[in-house]
């Protein structure tokens, strides 16, 4: 007769894990669940201004996302959304694991310098962003000074075109050394010094450790640093805003700034449309964000 | 390794420091610099004429938006604290049924852009009128961090001993008073980093801010400093020196609580 007794604290001992959780599932449908549904039925109706206030926004279906896709912004900020965030990736992660390795050989003050790495990364985006403007001012920036002294010819940076998405990638790169620094420096700490002395023992040089037995021994991590950085970077918006609104004539454009642009840069929100363009990012986001999960769960079988 | 062949890399060390800290040199340096000198050619190079002009101007119009910035994260801090710290216990210990499912959605919604969810947040604002108000701002930036709380305390609390936990509940202890007077405790380190971070994140947040509180008059640092570059274009030695405020919270964290830092981002810190 024990086991009723042993299934019912059983139940008790369910009703007590959910009654701790509660606050948090309720949390997770109001704050989360109901915004992106709110979301997704923005862009499933045909909103003005005055139905997005009293309501009665007649069902359109998928005709927002029709609009999105013929929208001749839709081909450039794709383009430049793939481009930001790959070369973004590529740059962070190199510079990165290039850093991790070289402050992974302990030397005097290696702590402290590591540590004052990490600044970029805490500091506000809109400070960073408005510091990184500045800098590259066309007449004023002290880039362009550093240049003429050098004897190269000013750029306008966040004035033209052609220069524009190059700059916004050049501040995303350096706010996302940290984050690839210091994951990846964990990641080299849990590779046992043994390896490396028996590879020294074997006579391989600097370079041949590092190829064959620091990058194979670091693909786990590394895969989860690029995944993870993939999702953030794709998700960007704070300093291209800050630094070019997506601009001249949309060249720095990527979905998350078109979004925002749609639904609040103008005087006449496209509330549809953008909620359309923020949903196809999502979209994107998760496809990356389960392939995340899927490599996580395979490291970790639990 | 010899003497000798540290001190060489302890010199590339300072040079790649000094690169990578070079923005915020410079930041710091036009904050100080006087207004005639801004638009030098080439730049001073350190601020010899300086000029505290800039944070004259911080002190007198930007002191609110930083009270309402201290005042959001505080709040953010708390929200988060509240929510994430049960939901650890819960999934660590007392193993609920469908506790999986939940991490999963948790790390699901720790990918979502933050745009997405400003724009649903600005149409149920706007329906409820409670746009332009801080609470309303807590509540949308504790999204950013709630989910990594979660994370965290589960981490941090699955590593308590279960004997201390079980010791408890022979002596009578009820599960609500094992939290209390015993998990809550022995986790002050994962409170110390969740906290942290729901503050720097809140106290970062621009894309909230923006599309949640633009009209208010209780308006957040971030939102300060950008109507200043949008308002007068030329002091930006006041643009500046307000920047330099604002990161203070995030310095000031670093130095006091660096070890904090470091086990938040290998945690698989968010940031957006």
């Amino acid at each position: 007769m024990s086991a009723p007794a042993g299934s019912e604290r059983a139940r008790s001992g369910q009703w007590a894990a959910w009654a701790f959780l509660a606050p948090v599932t309720v949390y997770l449908a109001l704050f989360y669940a109901y915004p992106l549904y709110r979301n997704l039925d923005l862009s499933l109706r045909n909103y003005t201004v005055r139905s997005f206030v009293q309501g009665g926004a007649p069902f359109t279906g998928g005709r927002n996302y029709g609009t999105v896709l013929h929208d001749p912004v839709f081909g450039p900020a794709l383009m430049h959304t793939m481009v930001f965030t790959l070369v973004s990736l590529a740059f962070q992660f190199t510079i990165g694991m290039a850093l991790a390795v070289f402050f992974a050989g302990h030397f005097r003050l290696s702590a402290t310098l590591r540590a004052l790495f990490l600044v970029p990364w805490l500091l506000p985006l809109i400070v960073s962003a408005s510091t990184w403007s500045w800098m590259l001012n066309s007449d004023s920036g002290v880039v362009n000074a550093v240049l003429h002294w050098v004897g190269v010819a000013p750029v306008d940076w966040l004035t033209s075109p052609r220069w524009s998405l190059t700059s916004v990638i050049i501040a995303n790169i350096w706010i996302g050394i940290p984050f690839n620094l210091v994951v990846l420096y964990s990641g080299l700490q849990a590779i046992p010094a043994s390896l490396y002395e028996a590879a020294a023992l074997d006579g391989a040089n600097g370079w041949q450790r590092f190829w064959r037995v620091t990058f194979p021994l670091l693909r786990p991590v590394s895969a989860i640093t690029l995944l993870l950085g993939l999702v953030y970077t794709l998700k960007v918006f704070d300093i291209i805003w800050i630094m070019t609104r997506g601009g001249p004539a949309d060249s720095s454009t990527t979905f998350a700034t078109w979004s925002y642009r749609l639904g609040f840069g103008n005087l006449l929100p496209a509330f549809g449309p953008g909620a359309a363009v923020g949903n196809l990012l999502i979209l994107i986001a998760l496809i990356f964000g389960l392939t995340y999960i899927r490599v996580q769960r395979r490291r970790q079988p639990a | 390794m010899t003497a000798k062949r540290t001190w060489w890399k302890t010199g590339v060390g300072l040079l790649l420091t000094a690169l990578m800290l070079f923005p915020v040199y410079w930041m710091i340096n036009v904050s100080f610099t006087r207004d005639q000198d801004m638009r030098k050619d080439p730049p001073d190079w350190f601020p010899l004429h300086g000029t505290v002009e800039g944070y004259r101007a911080v002190l007198d119009q930007q002191l609110p938006y930083l009270g309402t910035s201290l005042l959001i994260g505080l709040g953010t801090v708390a929200l988060t604290v509240v929510l994430s710290a049960p939901a650890g216990y819960s999934l660590a210990k007392l193993r609920p049924r469908g506790g999986g499912a939940l991490s999963f959605v948790l790390l699901i919604a720790q990918m979502i852009p933050g745009i997405i969810m400003a724009m649903g947040f600005y149409a149920i604002y706007l329906s409820l009128g409670v746009l332009n108000s801080p609470v309303g701002l807590v509540i949308a930036d504790s999204t950013i961090a709630v989910p990594f709380g979660v994370l965290i305390f589960t981490a941090f609390m699955s590593g308590i001993p279960d004997e201390l936990l079980q010791a408890a509940r022979i002596d009578g202890a009820g599960r609500l008073r094992v939290f209390w007077s015993i998990v809550l405790p022995v986790s002050r380190n994962a409170i110390v980093t969740v906290s942290l971070f729901a503050f720097l994140w809140a106290w970062s947040d621009f894309i909230f801010a923006s599309t949640l509180d633009g009209g208010g008059d209780r308006r957040p640092i971030t939102l300060g400093i950008y109507h200043y570059i949008g308002n007068n274009n030329q002091q930006w030695n006041a643009i500046m020196a307000t920047a330099v405020v604002a990161s203070i919270p995030a310095t000031a964290l670093l130095i006091i609580a660096q070890r904090y830092v470091a086990a938040g981002v290998t945690a698989g810190a968010v940031k957006d």
